[in-house]
């Protein structure tokens, strides 16, 4: 458990990225989120407790793990579901995105789960509709669930996020997840370096808060932790040329067994999905030093949590003056 | 309500829960989040004083089966739920601080089916103070309080409150005390 403040009180509204959010907000998503994933591992890992509420999953780009994740977080909290993914519905047809999320609003939903490409895009659904807003990862700017869980998983298995050393290696240009992190972890009172060749890191990287390097043992090193991101081949279209070889980045960039014997107290993570032999090891991935599929489950547990918290800002919202256009307060 | 008489009723639920036991196993205690437990943990040390048994334990928090959190101001906050025994079978001793309109106690037995079949659950509460809007009775009951509506029983705990006492307090319309 993190320690929290006794007169604290979450008055969130949305979730949009985690630099909206305080250092007790997380504290107490992430205290909350161990009472939840303690229901999965009950013989009926069901509970009522969303029972009134109805969830869109609107999911302009692919996913797998996030999408399955948070509906089966839904169903867990007995919520009723409706998915909606941009490649099999209206939108093919032309349908702007203010109109379907309007018409989606017309049908009551409680609150909108939504991964897009535009960077924003959860920001701007929180002036078109009352639901509560969750990112599920807009663009290359947030994916605030998947920070909550690593962090869940770094106090899990480190015990303490205080003074953790966190490293973040990979195509940190490219990564929604990398900002996440760093804003997260770093309000939580971890360090974090990231780590890649210089064609994955932004213009500026400095700019993100963290520590930059380009030498992977000096940084595995230095880390506690080390989480691997996944080089997304689908969005290198506008650049092919960003790494000679998928090889030569493994060769460079990937974590690989030799390390783990080198730095026997590093643990290593992923966001997943992984590319087996690209940025981990495939010794590396199945090794017990790897948390990665411990990632999977306490997602399951800190999206409930997320859920819970935000089905009450509902009624508050409804009860009070306060309208969809406010900005959360931080 | 003072420290000796609720010594006295630990030893008396104790002693009437481990009398009433027809089964093969030993019944077990359910605390309910905060002040059952406590009570919980009394009652389980006063039945080792009497018979050398150690009942197990366990702990609830039943905000997920709420049926009125929604209508509170406040989102409440979940509390642990620990229990390390298989409740399959067993008989259940659920331990509560005020039995009012027994909402409580229809949430705690929906939460404690959700984690097996129990042979059997029986309710045990400090103080019954009447006023039910649902079905339930007690099995084992501290004392039994007549009370007005805008009354509020308070129950406290060393543990948490720093001394043993049961107290009746009258409020005012705007939730302050009389």
């Amino acid at each position: 458990m993190i320690s929290m403040p006794d007169e604290y009180q979450f008055s969130q509204k949305h979730l949009l990225g985690l630099a909206d959010y305080s250092r007790d907000d997380i504290a107490y998503v992430l205290n909350q989120a161990e009472r939840f994933r303690e229901v999965l591992d009950r013989p009926v890992p069901k509970i009522p407790t969303l029972r009134d509420k109805t969830i869109v999953n609107l999911f302009y780009e692919n996913s797998t793990r996030t999408r399955m994740s948070f509906e089966l977080a839904q169903r867990r909290m007995g919520a009723d579901v409706v998915n909606f993914s941009a490649s099999a519905s209206s939108v093919s047809k032309g349908e702007s995105l203010r109109d379907t999320i309007q018409n989606i609003d017309s049908m009551k939903m409680d609150m909108v789960v939504v991964r897009h490409k535009s960077p924003g895009v959860a920001h701007y659904l929180t002036r078109c509709v009352d639901a509560a807003i969750l990112n599920a990862g807009d663009g290359a700017h947030e994916h605030p669930t998947q920070a909550l869980l690593d962090m869940f998983t770094l106090q899990q298995k480190m015990g303490s996020l205080e003074g953790l050393k966190v490293a973040i290696i990979g195509d940190i240009a490219h990564s929604r997840v990398v900002r996440s992190d760093i804003i997260g972890l770093q309000k939580m009172g971890a360090e974090v370096t990231i780590c890649g060749p210089s064609t994955f890191m932004p213009l500026f990287p400095e700019t993100l808060g963290a520590h930059v390097s380009y030498h992977l043992e000096e940084t595995l090193g230095w880390a506690d932790v080390a989480i691997a991101l996944r080089i997304q081949m689908e969005r290198q279209s506008d650049v092919p040329s960003r790494i000679p070889s998928l090889g030569e980045y493994h060769q460079e960039y990937g974590i690989k067994m030799e390390h783990l014997e080198m730095f026997p107290d590093l643990k290593i993570m992923h966001p997943g999905p992984i590319n087996r032999g690209v940025e981990l090891q495939d010794a590396v991935a199945d090794s017990d030093r790897a948390f990665i599929l411990d990632q999977v489950t306490n997602g399951v547990a800190v999206r409930m949590a997320v859920l819970y918290l935000l089905s009450g800002s509902i009624e508050a919202e409804s009860s009070s003056r306060g309208t969809a256009s406010e900005r959360p307060s931080s | 309500m003072t420290q000796d008489v609720m010594n006295q009723t630990f030893e008396r639920f104790a002693m009437q829960i481990l009398e009433n036991n027809g089964s093969d196993s030993t019944p077990a205690l359910i605390g309910m989040q905060s002040r059952g437990v406590f009570l919980a943990k009394r009652i389980q040390s006063a039945a080792t004083k009497l018979s050398g048994i150690e009942l197990d334990f366990g702990v609830l928090d039943i905000t997920f089966y709420r049926d009125d959190f929604r209508t509170k101001l406040k989102m409440p906050e979940v509390k642990v739920t620990d229990i390390p025994f298989d409740l399959y079978d067993r008989d259940i001793v659920l331990v509560d601080d005020v039995l009012y309109t027994g909402r409580t106690v229809r949430s705690a037995m929906s939460a404690i089916l959700d984690y097996g079949r129990p042979r059997s659950i029986k309710l045990c509460c400090m103080v019954d103070r009447g006023h039910r809007e649902l079905p339930i009775a007690p099995d084992y009951v501290g004392v039994d309080v007549p009370t007005k509506e805008n009354e509020e029983v308070r129950v406290r705990v060393a543990e948490m409150d720093g001394e043993d006492a049961v107290d009746v307090v009258e409020m005012t319309k705007d939730g302050g005390e009389r």
